[in-house]
Formats: C-alpha cells, sequence, structure tokens
C-alpha cells in the first residue's frame, strides 16, 4: 500500500469556507426512531420503485416495499419494522413528487431474513454478489445516487481496472464521509475489497482530501499489509475534488470523454458510505435502511453526525439535534455549493442525503444580477474549461444553438462560476436551465428523425 | 405531505451555490482606487495642485456625468459600483498638468457617455473609457495635451517636453541619442522625477499599486508581463543592432505611459479577454505596438492607441483561445 499526493492538477475549483469544525468531532449518533417514516419510492437515479405493499400491511426492517422497475432503478426497503400507514404521492427533497410508504414503527426493530448473509464472499461468484446488492436497494450514497448494481456491473466491452472509493468530501460543512472513515475503516475497506472483486479491478485507490489526516492514517491503518495495487491519494483540498470526473483525473490523469461514463477509461467511483453499505448488505444480509447524515449550520443547537433511518423526516432531525436557535433563514438537502433548498422541514432522508445545512439570515443574501465585467474569475474556476461568462450571455439571449456549441452539455452544475462571479450572475443557473433547454430540444430533433424516417 | 405539519416558517428557496466567495464589482473598484493612490500621492509632490484640480475635475466630472446620463436613457443610476470613479481617475493620470479643466470635462464627456453609457454602460463597452477620453483630447487639443510644464521651474512654468518626446524629435532632425540613460537618470526615471502625464511618471508608486492588486485578485500578472516584457525585448533589438538610434530598453519601460498603462489600463477587465492565453497575446500585441508607434509612428508615445487597438480585437482573442473542454477529443 501506498499513500501519496495526487499527480495530477485539475482545472478550475474555488476554496469555499469549510465550517467543517461544527461536526467533526462529533462521533455519529444513532438516532431513535421517529413517530413516522415517510418512505420514498424514488431516492436514485432512474424510474421510481413501485410500492408493493397496501394500507395496514405488517412491515419487517429490511423488507422489500418498492419493487425495482427498469434496468436503472431501485429497490426500496422498510427502514424498520411497523405498519404501512398509508401509501400516497408527495414531494421529495429534490421537487419531485413520488409515491411515499407511511410506515409507523412498532419499536421492535426486527429484521427481515430475506437476505442471506455471504461470510465467504471471497469465494464467492460475483454474479451472486451483485444480486445481493441489487437486492439490498444500494446506490451511490454521495449525491447522484445511481444505482450501484448497474455502476458495478459495466458492458464487457468495458474492462475496470481502477476503482476509486471517494471520501473526498468537498463540499463545505458535510462530515459524515469523514466519520464514517474514522469510525468503520475497516467495514469501509471490505466494501472496497468486494466492488474490485466483482469488477475484477486490480487496482483501489482510496480518495481522501488532505484536510483530513485522521481519516487517511484511520484507513491506512485498516488497509495495513495490503499489497502495492492499493493507493490511498490525498487530494488537495478544494472543490470539487469530490467531483467524480475531476477526481478520476486527479488520481489517474484520464479524462472521462464528453457525454461519456468512467467506464469509458476503465474506471468506477463508489462513495465511502456506498463501500459500507455493499459490505453490509454482502456481510450481513441487510439491505439499505439507514444512512449517515450531517445535520449542522450555526442556527442549530448542537450539530451532529446522526445515523438516520430512511424516511425520517428533516423536522424529527433538527429536533434531535436541539433545534433551532433564533431564526434559520434557509434549510439545504445537502452541502451549500450544491445542494437543493427546502421550502419546509417535511421532506424525509432518502439514501442520498448527505446532510441537513441550516442557514441563518445573514448568511442568505439576495444579489441584483449586473452586467458580466469580464473579469475571467468564472473562466478560472471552471473544473470543465468552461466560459461560463459566454456561456449565460447566450443563454440570458435563448441562443441554446451557439450555448450547445460552446459545450453547454458538459457542465457539472458545481457551482463554482457562481460562487466567485463578482457581478452576482445567476451562472451555473443560467447553465442548468440552457442544459436543459438543449436537452429538450436534442429529444425534439431525435423525434423528428425518427418521423422522417418513418415516413 | 400532511397539511397539519408547521409551514409557520418561511425558508428561502433558491438555487445552487447557497455560498458565495463574498467578491463583488464595487470591491473591486474600490481595490483599483486604493492601488492608484501612491500614484496620486506621487502626483501631488510633482505637479502640486494642478494634480489634485485635474483628478477632482475628472471624478467628479465623470460621476455627474454617469448620473446624468444613466438618467436620461432610463435607467438607475449606477454609479454605486464606483466605476466612474475609477475611470475620472485613470483619465486624469493620462493628462498633462497643465490642461485646463473644461477639456478635462469633455474628456470625461467623451469616456462615460460615448465611449461606455452608449454601449450599455459598465461591461459593454468594447474600449477603456479613459483611454478614449484621453485619445479624444490629445487629438483634439493636441497642443494642450502635448504642452508639458516642467515642475522644476518653479514659477516660471518653462514649456518642455517629455523624454519620449525629446528623443522623437532628436531622432527626427537626424541627431543620435540625445542624453545618456544611465543609473542616475534610471532613478530620476523610476522615482517620477520627469516630464508626463500626471498618474505615468512615477514607475515605484505604480508598481505598489500593481503589487496590491495582485494580491487582491484584481489584475493577473500576465498583461504586465507580457506587456512590458514585448517592449523589453522589441527595443532591445533595435537597441543591439543600433545604439545610437535607439534608446536602451530600460528607458522604453521607463519612460512614457507604459507601466501606467501595463499595470491599470491593458489590465481592465471589461476591455481585456477573458483567458490567461489571451491575456498574454493581449500583452504581447501592446507591447508590440506601443514598440512600433514609438519607433515609427507620428506620436512619440504609443501606450494609448496600442491598448484600444488590443481593446478591439478582444472579442477574437476570446474566441481563439478558448480552453479545451474537458473530456473533448484533443483537436
Amino acid at each position: 500500500m501506498k499513500t501519496y499526493k495526487a499527480q495530477y492538477k485539475i482545472a478550475g475549483g474555488v476554496h469555499p469556507e469549510y465550517h467543517k469544525e461544527l461536526t467533526r468531532d462529533k462521533g455519529i449518533e444513532i438516532m431513535p426512531l421517529p413517530p413516522l417514516l415517510h418512505v420514498y419510492m424514488s431516492q436514485h437515479l432512474g424510474a421510481h420503485a413501485k410500492p408493493i405493499l397496501k394500507k395496514g400491511d405488517k412491515v419487517l426492517r429490511g423488507q422489500l416495499i418498492g419493487e425495482s422497475t427498469g434496468f436503472v432503478s431501485a429497490a426500496v426497503h422498510a427502514p424498520t419494522s411497523g405498519t404501512v400507514k398509508n401509501i400516497e404521492e408527495t414531494r421529495t427533497a429534490a421537487g419531485t413528487f413520488t409515491q411515499t410508504v407511511e410506515i409507523e414503527p412498532d419499536g421492535q426493530d426486527q429484521w427481515t431474513s430475506s437476505l442471506t448473509p455471504i461470510s465467504n464472499w471471497e469465494s464467492t461468484d460475483s454474479k451472486v454478489l451483485l444480486n445481493a446488492i441489487a437486492a439490498a436497494g444500494i446506490t451511490g450514497m454521495g449525491g447522484a445516487g445511481f444505482p450501484s448494481h448497474v455502476k458495478l456491473s459495466p458492458p464487457s466491452g468495458k474492462p475496470i481496472d481502477t476503482i476509486i472509493i471517494n471520501g473526498a468530501e468537498c463540499e463545505p460543512f458535510l462530515t459524515a464521509d469523514y466519520r464514517l472513515m474514522l469510525e468503520h475503516a475497516a467495514e469501509i475497506w471490505e466494501g472496497a475489497r468486494i466492488i474490485s472483486k466483482i469488477l475484477g479491478a486490480k487496482n483501489i485507490r482510496i480518495a481522501i482530501e488532505d484536510n483530513k489526516p485522521e481519516a487517511i492514517s484511520a484507513m491506512e491503518k485498516a488497509i495495513g499489509t495490503a499489497d502495492d495495487s492499493v493507493h490511498i491519494v490525498i487530494l488537495p483540498t478544494e472543490y470539487p475534488h469530490g467531483a467524480e470526473k475531476q477526481q478520476i483525473f486527479a488520481i489517474t490523469g484520464r479524462q472521462v470523454p464528453s457525454g461519456g461514463l468512467p467506464m469509458d477509461v476503465g474506471v468506477v467511483v463508489q462513495n465511502v458510505g456506498t463501500a459500507l453499505a455493499i459490505r453490509d448488505a454482502v456481510v450481513n444480509g441487510h439491505p439499505l435502511t439507514e444512512r449517515v447524515t450531517t445535520v449542522t449550520g450555526l442556527p442549530l443547537a448542537q450539530p451532529k453526525n446522526v445515523m438516520a433511518r430512511i424516511g425520517t423526516p428533516y423536522s424529527d432531525l433538527i429536533k434531535f439535534c436541539g433545534g433551532i436557535n433564533g431564526v434559520a433563514a434557509k434549510i439545504i438537502s445537502g452541502g451549500p455549493m450544491m445542494g437543493l433548498a427546502q421550502s419546509s422541514l417535511d421532506a424525509t432522508i432518502t439514501k442520498t442525503t448527505s446532510g441537513i445545512l441550516v442557514l441563518p439570515a445573514k448568511a442568505v443574501t439576495f444579489y441584483e444580477a449586473m452586467p458580466c465585467i469580464s473579469c475571467g474569475r468564472c473562466v478560472e474556476a471552471c473544473p470543465v474549461n468552461l466560459m461560463p461568462c459566454d456561456l449565460s450571455q447566450m443563454l440570458e439571449a435563448e441562443d441554446y444553438e451557439a450555448a450547445r456549441d460552446c459545450n453547454v452539455m458538459d457542465c457539472v452544475e458545481c457551482g463554482c462560476c457562481a460562487y466567485e462571479c463578482p457581478a452576482h450572475r445567476p451562472l451555473v443557473q443560467y447553465m442548468r436551465q440552457g442544459k436543459a433547454r438543449v436537452s429538450a430540444k436534442i429529444l425534439e430533433e431525435k423525434a423528428k428523425q425518427a418521423g422522417k424516417e418513418k415516413k | 405531505m400532511s397539511e397539519e405539519t408547521n409551514n409557520s416558517q418561511q425558508y428561502v428557496v433558491s438555487s445552487s451555490p447557497h455560498t458565495h466567495s463574498g467578491a463583488s464589482v464595487r470591491n473591486i473598484m474600490l481595490d483599483v482606487i486604493i492601488a492608484t493612490i501612491p500614484a496620486m500621492l506621487m502626483s501631488f509632490w510633482f505637479f502640486g495642485f494642478n494634480a489634485f484640480r485635474l483628478i477632482a475635475v475628472c471624478v467628479i466630472s465623470c460621476v455627474i456625468i454617469e448620473a446624468l446620463c444613466r438618467k436620461a436613457m432610463g435607467r438607475n443610476v449606477g454609479i454605486t459600483d464606483l466605476s466612474a470613479v475609477v475611470t475620472g481617475i485613470l483619465l486624469a493620470f493620462n493628462l498633462p498638468p497643465g490642461l485646463p479643466s473644461w477639456m478635462a470635462v469633455v474628456g470625461s464627456f467623451f469616456a462615460i457617455v460615448i465611449a461606455k453609457q452608449l454601449f450599455g454602460g459598465i461591461g459593454y463597452n468594447p474600449f477603456n473609457p479613459a483611454l478614449i477620453g484621453r485619445v479624444v483630447l490629445l487629438i483634439s487639443f493636441t497642443g494642450p495635451m502635448t504642452t508639458w510644464s516642467s515642475w522644476q521651474a518653479g514659477p516660471d512654468m518653462i514649456t518642455t517636453a517629455t523624454p519620449l518626446g525629446i528623443v522623437k524629435m532628436a531622432f527626427a532632425a537626424g541627431q543620435k541619442v540625445p542624453f545618456c540613460f544611465d543609473s542616475i537618470m534610471i532613478k530620476r526615471f523610476f522615482i517620477g522625477d520627469i516630464n508626463g502625464c500626471i498618474g505615468e511618471v512615477s514607475t515605484a508608486a505604480l508598481l505598489a499599486g500593481g503589487i496590491y492588486l495582485l494580491m487582491r485578485r484584481c489584475i493577473s500578472w500576465h498583461v504586465p508581463v507580457f506587456y512590458a516584457g514585448t517592449v523589453a525585448v522589441f527595443s532591445g533589438i533595435l537597441w543591439k543592432i543600433n545604439p545610437a538610434l535607439n534608446m536602451p530598453p530600460s528607458f522604453h519601460i521607463l519612460a512614457g505611459g507604459l507601466v501606467l498603462g501595463a499595470i491599470f489600463m491593458a489590465t481592465d477587465m471589461v476591455t481585456t479577454p477573458v483567458t490567461k492565453k489571451g491575456l498574454i497575446i493581449f500583452g504581447i500585441g501592446c507591447g508590440i505596438l506601443t514598440m512600433i508607434i514609438r519607433k515609427w509612428g507620428g506620436y512619440p508615445e504609443g501606450v494609448s492607441f496600442a491598448i484600444l487597438l488590443m481593446n478591439a480585437v478582444t472579442p477574437l482573442i476570446n474566441k481563439a483561445t478558448r480552453p479545451r473542454v474537458f473530456g473533448a477529443k484533443k483537436s
């Protein structure tokens, strides 16, 4: 095993205030069961799961309650034992509507035994392991929520030689992955080995930013005397080193082609939390029913890293963290750079909720956008080498063709441009809108093309 | 979710990011103003009340004209961004000490109305407003704009030429190098004990401002370094070929408005490229044009024209230096 600094320098990047000190030394606390859990059927990228229970049904913890409905979809399980109180459509933290199963816990927290633990995974066929991961409903826990069994079964033409376990956690405020690495390093390491076995990848890279030396040494200790195919790669503390494509470049020097996926360059990236969940699914036979989330922010009485059940309402989490002192002006699901602002505390924890951030009024500023002064700071900050200043003006003028020619679709929406802009232009917001419009246009053209071919 | 959940609290909902670097246009302008202070103090020292008069007239007229113009155009009065103050100071820096105040006001009018507001105001102007103001005055009032009252002359106010003017006239008359540019001269030039526009003479003070701007990330080093570097190389080659009919590089860098131009004018964000590569091209272009004008042009000094000409090609430079997008095929 080797530990070293990342060799490749990514383009752009910013250094926001990190505020990790609020929770970095707070050990993971297990939150008691809330009175009601609201479990979304859409917690992942892809097709929503389909609820398979009805009102009044009894469930056990880990029991399947939502079936995967497509190739890119994921199963959803009961986070505890109890009774299904209701199934109705509600709005998620992401603002989309989905079927939601409301479960009243019975307090027994009794596990189902539907999944069999696989203790000797090293000598188990990869297909069996993949099935176990799919059956456990594991999705990426870093943010996007891409179903893990899909990520771990690339087509045969795409051999994977390297897996990266992402412990960068570059979003300010968040410390959930950091605490996992400190408290569960051995399990994360086992998860990493399971992933590498499934993919037949010879190289394992653990990616951690250099502001987390304790996590680096914890992982070093857990990995112990592994051979030289395992590297801990220390990334500079700079946002967005946790972004998949940027991280792959920093570690391997490979650029995921525009519009492509990490597997196109022989790499698969999984978050540390995902590695842990995969290990839990394989070794313990536990479906994904809980996750660690950082509940933080200056107005919060006791910021904490909380192990909470999927479906726990934000309001209960905030209560568990001592409530809010004074006035909260903004509630964010996730971190301040890419998180989603919430209109209420009604949303619940999903497999991808890395944090709940409460911002005070003084941190919430309203800006009037000025014309671009061509300072070039957005160009300097963009990790994808776009020119957000020009793109925003094209999009302001609704010139989607020009924006498309200038690679708007390559934007990763990290927000570095808007963070830097002295004219307070909503740069990344323009890009998001532009990407949606360009995608719609591409679909429209495809449909037209298909129509012509039919004739 | 159920309606009875507590909705008494209103939260702000907006698209991420939910944090900002804190940078603002106003703060950038404020930094530029702060960076001009050393050169301003030196101008008071060397040119006395005339320097104060010109700076005050230009700043006040620029701000008032900007406010009136925005009002007349039915736009919100945007003077709080302080950009008109910066234009005023930089215009004044580019004027000779004896220029009548009313001419300075004419310069302000052209800088603010013609060069800036008619194009849409801050951010939309293709040319550096202060330089447009200066060039309009130079062409319209060539006499007063090239009359230099030597500050050393005291009350008699003898008019003499700038070092660049002396050199130009000497070479034009077929004479050889008019004065020896030795270390004592270099020291005088560096401090600013020479004739020239009020803000351009003291290289030392301008450098101090430049270092501040670099530290505050208001300018990048590319333009000043490549601009001065190109001038040094260009003049160095000429000097090596024929030292009798050319001045050494140190003279070309210290004389005239080069340092003022390279640090404060050719680094104006709005009118210069946004990419680092583009800034390098911009700096080299300014250097070449400045030397061509100084050596072969009609005017002794070419900094203003060089920068304005490069302003004109800035959109092209931006287009040509667009960085290769991450993951895009190498072309």
